[in-house]
């Protein structure tokens, strides 16, 4: 089966193998080790640990699309933002009355707004499965409908980034709105419990942990299969030589618009996760500059790996927890560095530099990132002209 | 009724009578007439001012307002009348009203206020706006009949009437007619409708809609009508205002994306940084102005180059030290330079400040035009719409008509065939690339006379700037042209109804759905350029 297929991998089994010994370590110490002891990991560090793992699943989604399709999406907050949204509104519906104003239907902020009644799109949200299921719809229908009519009229390249990006501002611009019905600046927050368990003890947080890091080694194992699988080859295709793909009589549009989806379903799952680890949602994750950071993560841990995602992702993420805290002015300087430099001297990211370091021979060229994608648009030209 | 008659012999009084020469200080008559009026018991007041006012003396206006502010005091040792320029805490500062000389602080002890009653203070509004009507300035005398409009009343109808016969200017007497003419309607003049049916005054429309509600059937009928008609009017000077506001939002998106339609529609490079090279721009009209203070008319002329040089050679410095490793890798150029911006954001931040800086506008550039009582174009923006059509003219005869320009243009479609007929190209990427970053710091310099100078300033405009050379068509600068300006007024005819945010909105969706229906934008490059 396409889904298992990776598990034979050597570069899978390492993967995960890391990934669930992590995770079982760092239950372990929280659990077992006396407070004062210098192996314990306080909740903070649990829940710090558990939005890292967000992020990653969040990257490897980013780098499924932007890796193996050679879209480079400057929009995947949006997606990630609304998986988030759709948990946010369960997690409001979760306070029922006891929230500041006691309504046992209206969220507080609609109370605060005079609202008599829930908005149409709040219906369905007390109940778990439809609003876990919104976590990937959401997300997924805007994909699609935003894809089909991108990829329909052959939308690729740098324009496609510049609208993806557009829309991830159109999208902030609106949820800032206190019309929307989504809180507005101050977005959703105050959460209380999830599934009946209380967001503030220490076991629902480690049981968020330990969720994000399975749904991060599920997704890691989609994006796998799918990039495995022939569909993969197609879009790896797509990615190279997009004309040429065409003309050998692929259906170029249907291939990006399912990897779109399907990563963008992913992007939603991260954003869900992520909610209640934070404890709030607010139209900031919506912003063009969360959605090209991702990127960045992704170039740093190297495209086309999708273990180079995760690394990028949690590397960066240390390095910002650390710096914002240290010299918080010190964090922009770091990061637009890190921008110029991984794209000019590191083209290929850390798995790249780890890869040619070991002079691996299993992985051949046709999986990492091309070395000159300038070659795409060349032949492309060819091909037309 | 005394007034009436002391403002009527004031009319001819300013014309006999020639402006009072400097005059010896024992002998000039003001003081007499001020000692007077500080003395004048209650009853006797209206006298001392009529005495005041048609002395003809040119300092009556200066008086009179001061009486009616309460800052006309007496000396109590002395008996002498002063101005009082502060009168706040213990020692208030003085000065001669004679001769304007200040006069040093005083303890407010020594000194007693020139009482006014109520009824006085009613009538002074009148009486200065009447001395304003004598002003030599005709804009002067305008502003003081626009004023009198709506609060003319009995007393000031026969003064006004003899001021019209006086008057030369035509638009005063217009003024000085329509002020009258409030006054009749109110007074159920049916005359005086058709007077005012021109007019796009609120106050000639308040007393129209005054005489509609009242309850003389004849006059509410006329006054209907000519309320229509204004309504006719407003609608169309409405529509000319949002047509402003509009091209001048345009000319702000032009400005912003032309440099950008340079260096990404002509050379195929993604410059994220691009706001930040507007940001740029603006810091140096600032920092210009800060080296000459007081001069902002002179700094902003100088802040035109040195904005352009400024962004230039940052550009410079972006394409030398970055863009040239990421040659024909534009997803990846994207990057680098989006990490630039974050660098110059934080950059200004950390070395000038997070805060906004305000850039001052100059005389010559605040103020509005101003076409009719509804409709008044800020000038600033005026200059800024002028400035961006100046800007766009001269690339394109740079590109155009110059050496480089065909050189540019060249390489953009060639790039190996002009090497082998002897372009550098080299060279050619980094003259396009200073020329596309200065004119973002031109339009620096030009944002800074509308919005504030801060960090976020280039963060703003990045998004739209990408949307206006996208909308337009890569590559070509009329469609950039003409992309900037129509989404610039279809965003201020969204706003009205839709309000500024959700307009926007609506703006971003219309390009994101206008892309997929026409990817190459609205005037796409034909033959083979249009092949990438």
């Amino acid at each position: 089966m396409w889904l298992t297929r990776p598990l034979r991998e050597r570069s899978t089994q390492v993967f995960l193998g890391i990934l669930f010994a992590a995770l079982a370590v760092v239950t372990l110490l929280h659990v077992t080790m006396p407070e004062d002891s210098a192996f314990y990991v306080s909740s903070f560090t649990v829940t710090l640990m558990g939005k890292y793992l967000c992020y990653a699943l969040l990257a490897v989604a980013v780098d499924l699309v932007w890796g193996y399709l050679g879209i480079l999406s400057l929009g995947h907050g949006a997606f990630f933002a609304l998986g988030g949204y759709a948990m946010g509104m369960y997690l409001m519906r979760q306070i029922g009355d006891r929230g500041t104003y006691g309504d046992p239907i209206l969220p507080d902020f609609m109370v605060f707004l005079n609202w008599q009644e829930l908005p149409w799109f709040w219906h369905g949200f007390d109940m778990a499965w439809f609003a876990f299921l919104m976590v990937m719809l959401a997300p997924g229908i805007l994909a699609l409908v935003f894809g089909f009519l991108a990829f329909r009229s052959r939308v690729t390249g740098v324009y496609l980034s510049i609208i993806t990006q557009a829309l991830t501002f159109a999208l902030m611009l609106a949820f800032f709105r206190n019309e929307m019905g989504f809180g507005g600046n101050n977005g959703l927050t105050d959460f209380r419990d999830i599934l009946g368990f209380n967001l503030r003890t220490d076991a629902t947080r480690l049981g968020l942990f330990i969720a994000s890091g399975i749904a991060l080694a599920i997704g890691y194992l989609v994006c796998r299969g799918i990039v495995t699988s022939k569909l993969g080859r197609v879009s790896v295709a797509c990615r190279d030589a997009e004309a040429r793909a065409r003309f050998l009589g692929y259906r170029v549009d249907r291939v990006q618009l399912f990897v779109f989806v399907v990563s963008a379903m992913i992007a939603g799952v991260a954003g869900a996760l992520y909610v209640p680890q934070v404890g709030i949602i607010n139209p900031s994750e919506f912003s063009p500059i969360f959605s090209i950071e991702i990127v960045v993560w992704v170039a740093l841990g190297g495209r086309a790996t999708l273990y180079g995602a995760v690394i990028g992702a949690i590397l960066v993420n240390y390095a910002k927890t650390v710096f914002t805290g240290v010299m918080p002015d010190a964090w922009l300087f770091l990061l637009g560095g890190l921008f110029v430099l991984v794209t000019v001297f590191l083209p290929k990211g850390i798995a790249g530099l780890l890869a040619s370091r070991r002079k691996k021979k299993e992985e051949p060229d046709s999986d990492g990132p091309d070395a000159n994608p300038s070659s795409n648009s060349d032949t492309g030209k060819e091909a037309t002209a | 009724m005394s007034i009436i008659r002391s403002l009527t012999l004031l009319l001819f009084a300013i014309i006999t009578i020639s402006p009072a020469a400097a005059q010896d200080q024992d002998t000039d008559p003001g003081r007499a007439l001020l000692t007077n009026l500080a003395q004048a018991p209650d009853s006797k007041v209206e006298e001392a001012i009529n005495a005041i006012v048609s002395s003809g003396d040119e300092r009556a206006r200066g008086w009179i307002e001061a009486y009616g502010r309460n800052r006309l005091s007496r000396i109590k040792d002395t008996g002498q009348v002063v101005l009082v320029l502060n009168n706040r805490g213990r020692d208030w500062e003085i000065a001669d009203p004679l001769t304007g000389e200040n006069m040093g602080e005083m303890s407010r002890r020594e000194l007693d206020r020139v009482a006014i009653n109520n009824r006085i203070r009613g009538q002074l509004d009148g009486i200065l706006a009447m001395l304003d009507l004598n002003a030599a300035d005709p804009d002067v005398r305008e502003a003081s009949a626009r004023e009198m409009m709506g609060k003319v009343d009995a007393t000031l109808v026969e003064p006004l009437e003899a001021r019209l016969e006086l008057e030369e200017s035509a638009t005063v007497r217009e003024r000085i007619r329509a002020a009258l003419a409030i006054y009749r309607v109110g007074e159920g003049d049916l005359e005086a409708i058709e007077e005012l049916s021109g007019s796009l005054h609120p106050r000639a429309r308040a007393a129209l809609s005054e005489a509609v509600r009242g309850d003389n059937p004849a006059l509410a009928t006329k006054a209907k009508q000519a309320l229509a008609t204004i309504e006719q009017k407003l609608k169309l000077n409405n529509a000319a205002e949002t047509l402003y506001f509009g091209l001048s939002m345009g000319s702000v998106l032009v400005l912003a994306a032309i440099g950008l339609a340079i260096t990404f529609g002509v050379m195929g490079v993604i410059n994220m940084a691009h706001g930040e090279l507007i940001m740029l721009g603006a810091y140096t009209t600032w920092g210009v102005q800060q080296l000459l203070p007081g001069q902002p008319g002179l700094a902003l002329m100088l802040s035109i180059p040195a904005g352009f040089m400024v962004a230039a050679f940052a550009g410079i410095l972006i394409e030398r030290g970055v863009i040239q490793f990421l040659k024909g890798r534009p997803l990846e150029t994207l990057l680098a330079t989006f990490g630039i911006s974050l660098i110059l954001q934080q950059l200004v931040r950390t070395v000038i400040s997070p805060q906004n800086r305000t850039v001052v506008t100059p005389e010559w550039m605040s103020g509005s035009l101003v076409i009719n009582d509804a409709l008044s174009l800020t000038l600033n923006r005026m200059y800024v719409l002028a400035f961006a059509l100046i800007v766009f003219a001269s690339l394109m005869l740079i590109m155009r008509k110059t050496r480089l320009g065909l050189e540019v243009r060249a390489v953009t479609q060639n790039r190996n065939m002009a090497r082998s007929m002897g372009i550098r190209a080299t060279r050619v990427d980094i003259m396009t690339f200073a020329l596309g970053s200065g004119v973002a710091g031109l339009a620096g310099v030009a944002l800074s006379q509308l919005t504030n100078v801060g960090p976020n300033l280039g963060q703003n405009y990045i998004i739209d700037s990408f949307m206006v050379v996208v909308f337009g068509g890569v590559g070509n600068l009329w469609g950039t042209l003409i992309a900037g300006l129509s989404l610039g007024t279809i965003n201020q005819l969204l706003e009205p109804w839709a309000g500024a945010v959700l307009a926007k909105i609506i703006v971003l969706v219309f390009i994101i759905l206008f892309i997929q229906k026409r990817p190459k934008g609205l005037f796409p490059q034909k033959g083979r350029a249009a092949e990438g």
